[in-house]
């Protein structure tokens, strides 16, 4: 039930402000759920799949796509991703706790603009 | 250049999104609006589309490490595309910057929440 409300949650919030799910489901997947925090990063990485493919389907339905700037941002990002999750094994937990807070306390000042 | 640039930026944007589990949207809407000059709705959907690559090589590798709670994840991803829709409702009668500014602060209170969490496991 707290799963569900976590994905209602993330959903809604990125619908109406344009940033992603990840930034909702992690905090809260540590936070409210009793998530270690690599398994609340990973867990949400895969679930951003299921979003980012039904959105695809259905602004692709629309013509709202670029496929061929998607695969210049996107490509490279997926070697970006294998890189970014080894180093994550890598990171001690509160060093990764602590530079994520980090992210997100840069992304809500970019909010606030 | 312009090229050279969004191949930077989207490796950025993926090494952001293996490190923290974030689907890298965060970086591609910009980029996509700024260095591309598409409009809001094209940047934000072709963002998605963008996203599918990055969460998928994340995904794969966090699966060898044994770190991804697929039912949790299955959960999550299903729940929030009903949010998605509910959301685009809801966005139409409201105003949208004030509330973005309010969910900026609610994003710096959880980011102190989570920092505080670090300080205790570092200094028990």
């Amino acid at each position: 039930m707290r799963l569900v409300l976590i994905g209602l949650a993330a959903g809604f919030l990125s619908a109406l402000f344009g940033v992603g799910g990840g930034i909702v489901v992690v905090p809260l997947l540590i936070l409210t759920a009793g998530f270690p925090e690599r398994s609340a990063m990973a867990t949400s990485l895969a679930s951003i799949g299921l979003i980012a493919l039904v959105g695809s389907i259905s602004y692709g339905l629309h013509g709202d796509l670029h496929p061929g700037y998607a695969a210049l941002l996107g490509i490279p990002a997926a070697v970006g991703a294998i890189g970014g999750t080894a180093l994550q094994q890598r990171l001690a937990t509160p060093v990764l706790t602590l530079s994520f807070a980090g992210f997100l306390a840069g992304v809500g000042i970019w909010l606030l603009r | 250049m312009t090229i050279a640039l969004a191949v930077a930026l989207g490796l950025l944007a993926g090494v952001l999104a293996g490190l923290y589990g974030v689907g890298g949207g965060v970086l591609f809407v910009p980029t996509l609006v700024i260095v591309f000059g598409l409009d809001q709705v094209d940047a934000e959907a072709t963002s998605l589309l963008a996203i599918l690559p990055t969460v998928a090589a994340g995904a794969w590798r966090q699966h060898r490490y044994g770190n991804i709670r697929w039912r949790a994840a299955a959960v999550v991803g299903f729940a929030s595309i009903v949010g998605v829709e509910l959301g685009v409702l809801a966005a139409k009668g409201l105003p949208e910057h004030t509330l973005q500014r309010l969910f900026g602060l609610l994003v710096l209170v959880v980011a102190a929440q989570l920092a505080w969490r670090a300080r205790r496991i570092l200094s028990p």
